[in-house]
């Protein structure tokens, strides 16, 4: 009887031993984490890579092996070809539009004034409300009837009663709504970015640069901007990743059209896999997103590299 | 030059804030005018403001379900997201040495991985294997595919910021690993835990592409799904009404964004600083 309860309370204190060891408590906390992560995002990753080499139709996970017969094809296809265009342009106009804008926005707002705090509010709202719905509001700013920036514009005579433009319905016009909602959401996000880079700036260094006499744009040039440019390498990452693989404004606003000018990749993925059910033939599609993928990553990789050596 | 400074921070800022902010402003008008007087923008300030479109919305529609639906997948996902983050990001916070800084960035690399690279591969998951097409379990099992990669790295710059101290003199005093994170860690890191939550759920509330290939029927739907399919696909174009379906959520969840907006660029940018 007393051996018993001493060999259990032993056991006891090996556990508490064990459970305090450091190595085997951090793995204790952190697989869970690595489990769900590789089973949500791994596992359909390689799945999609495997998809993107099979005639996969809808309803089935698999299908004969196709090789390169996806990727042959769609490479051929004008539209996919035309996806992998308005891609880049969303993308890259709709960042450079929101670097502008938020650079000018941040260094207005790092200074204490009157009121700076419901300007913030007003600022953040494109980003603080769900993107999903507020693009459904575009759709109706954008009626090609009631459009409130064509009754401006009319106003303003910049364009004649009767011919208005139809922002969605025609090419050029559905892609510059898009980069603009594009732009109009992420400012603020990149603002506050760059905010707090701005912020993270030393008092020291501010004082420093006046003593050596640099003022205006030549300490912006010289320190400033040096000092921010991390920070904000890492919000035009970001910008660029959620632009690139948005489908949301696309979707919402055009499907794609008008005469598939505003198809994107993903939007050329979805209408393949899903509304046409080739699974396979999606899959192929999406995987042209992994090359901004790994350019934002290698990005992201460097950045914190840097940022440790510093 | 101060004055010269408030007048480019003016300068500047009332522009911006009035693009930026103008469509709310335009949705809200839209969603308090009678339906007759809509399509007329010379109405800005002279109409009769109704609430009808907020009443319709409420009874006429499935807005009430769709919001019920959205609560429900985002209160679980909260639930899992936290089950699984807080431990993570507590142990990744204090594993200093080569192997926690690694598997820390590599866990916030697969936040990058968008839903519209994975979603077709899961819409055969769900339906064939897991059975759950058209269910919003379909939602809750994964949308924690982006939540926790997220929470785990807001998680870590938080935990980052607590001094080791602190739990050392609770392990001195006798508590366990364990109790000391419990007892000691956790109810300071509350601001954190809460900050979380609300992006949580807001990315939750967001989520679109997994929501509209998982689901099929009317009444299982999300609001933003349930907003665009019903209401605007559906052809019923009550624009006041779906002005009023839009910000219902929006500024709600926007204000409570601003309040946590300054916990969430430490907890952001901690990860990558410190």
């Amino acid at each position: 009887m007393a051996t018993m309860a001493a060999a259990r309370g032993s056991r006891r204190t090996r556990l508490r031993y064990v459970a305090e060891r450091r190595g085997f408590l951090a793995t204790l906390l952190i697989s869970p984490a690595v489990l769900f992560i590789a089973a949500l995002v791994g596992v359909p990753l390689v799945l999609a890579a495997y998809l993107a080499f099979t005639d996969s139709q809808a309803g089935s996970l698999g299908g004969p092996w196709v090789g390169f017969d996806n990727f042959r094809r769609i490479l051929h296809d004008p539209i996919f070809r035309g996806s992998l265009w308005h891609t880049a342009e969303m993308t890259l106009i709709s960042q450079a539009i929101v670097i502008v804008c938020a650079g000018l926005l941040a260094h207005a707002l790092v200074h204490k004034f009157r009121g700076r705090w419901f300007f913030r509010f007003l600022i953040l709202l494109p980003w603080a409300a769900p993107i999903s719905l507020t693009v459904i509001g575009f759709l109706w700013f954008y009626d090609p009837q009631a459009s409130i920036w064509n009754w401006f514009l009319v106003k303003l005579h910049i364009v004649g009663e009767f011919n208005k433009p139809n922002w969605l319905g025609t090419p050029n016009m559905a892609m510059a709504s898009i980069i603009s909602v594009q732009a109009w959401r992420t400012i603020p996000f990149a603002t506050v970015i760059f905010l707090a880079g701005i912020s993270s700036i030393p008092q020291e260094v501010d004082d420093a640069s006046a003593i050596d006499g640099a003022t205006g744009l030549r300490k912006f040039w010289y320190v400033s901007l040096p000092l921010q440019l991390p920070i904000a390498l890492v919000a035009i990452l970001f910008g660029i990743i959620f632009t690139a693989t948005d489908m949301i404004v696309p979707y919402i606003l055009t499907q794609g059209g008008p005469f598939n000018s505003t198809q994107t990749i993903t939007t050329w993925a979805y209408i393949q896999g899903i509304n046409a059910g080739n699974l396979g033939e999606g899959a192929a599609i999406a995987m042209f997103l992994i090359p901004v993928l790994a350019f934002v990553a290698i990005g992201m990789l460097v950045f914190a590299r840097r940022a440790e050596v510093t | 030059v101060n004055l010269r400074r408030n007048i480019f921070s003016y300068a500047v800022i009332v522009p911006f804030t009035i693009v930026l902010a103008f469509p709310f402003f335009w949705m809200l008008v839209t969603s308090l005018k009678p339906e007759v007087q809509v399509f007329d923008p010379t109405k800005t300030w002279s109409f009769h403001p109704s609430l009808h479109a907020y009443g319709f919305i409420f009874h006429h529609t499935k807005y009430v379900k769709w919001i019920e639906n959205s609560c429900f997948v985002g209160l679980l996902v909260v639930a899992i997201t936290l089950a699984v983050a807080l431990p993570a990001g507590y142990a990744l916070a204090r594993l200093s040495g080569r192997i926690g800084r690694s598997l820390g960035v590599a866990i916030f690399l697969t936040y990058l991985v968008p839903p519209t690279l994975l979603f077709l591969p899961l819409s055969r998951v769900v339906a064939q294997y897991l059975h759950l097409s058209n269910r919003l379990w379909a939602l809750v099992a994964v949308y924690p595919s982006f939540t926790i990669p997220f929470a785990i790295w807001l998680l870590m710059g938080f935990f980052k910021t607590i001094p080791q101290e602190l739990e050392d003199a609770a392990l001195i005093d006798g508590c366990s690993r364990i109790g000391s994170l419990v007892r000691v860690v956790f109810p300071i890191s509350l601001p954190g835990i809460l900050t979380v939550v609300i992006f949580t759920f807001s990315l939750v509330l967001n989520e679109f592409v997994y929501a509209i290939t998982f689901i099929s029927s009317s009444a299982n739907r999300t609001v933003p799904v349930g907003v665009w399919t019903d209401l605007i696909r559906g052809d019923l174009y009550d624009w006041p009404g779906i002005m009023a379906a839009i910000l219902i959520p929006s500024i709600p969840l926007a204000l409570i964004y601003n309040a946590f907006l300054n916990r969430f660029i430490t907890g952001f940018t901690g990860g990558a600083f410190r």
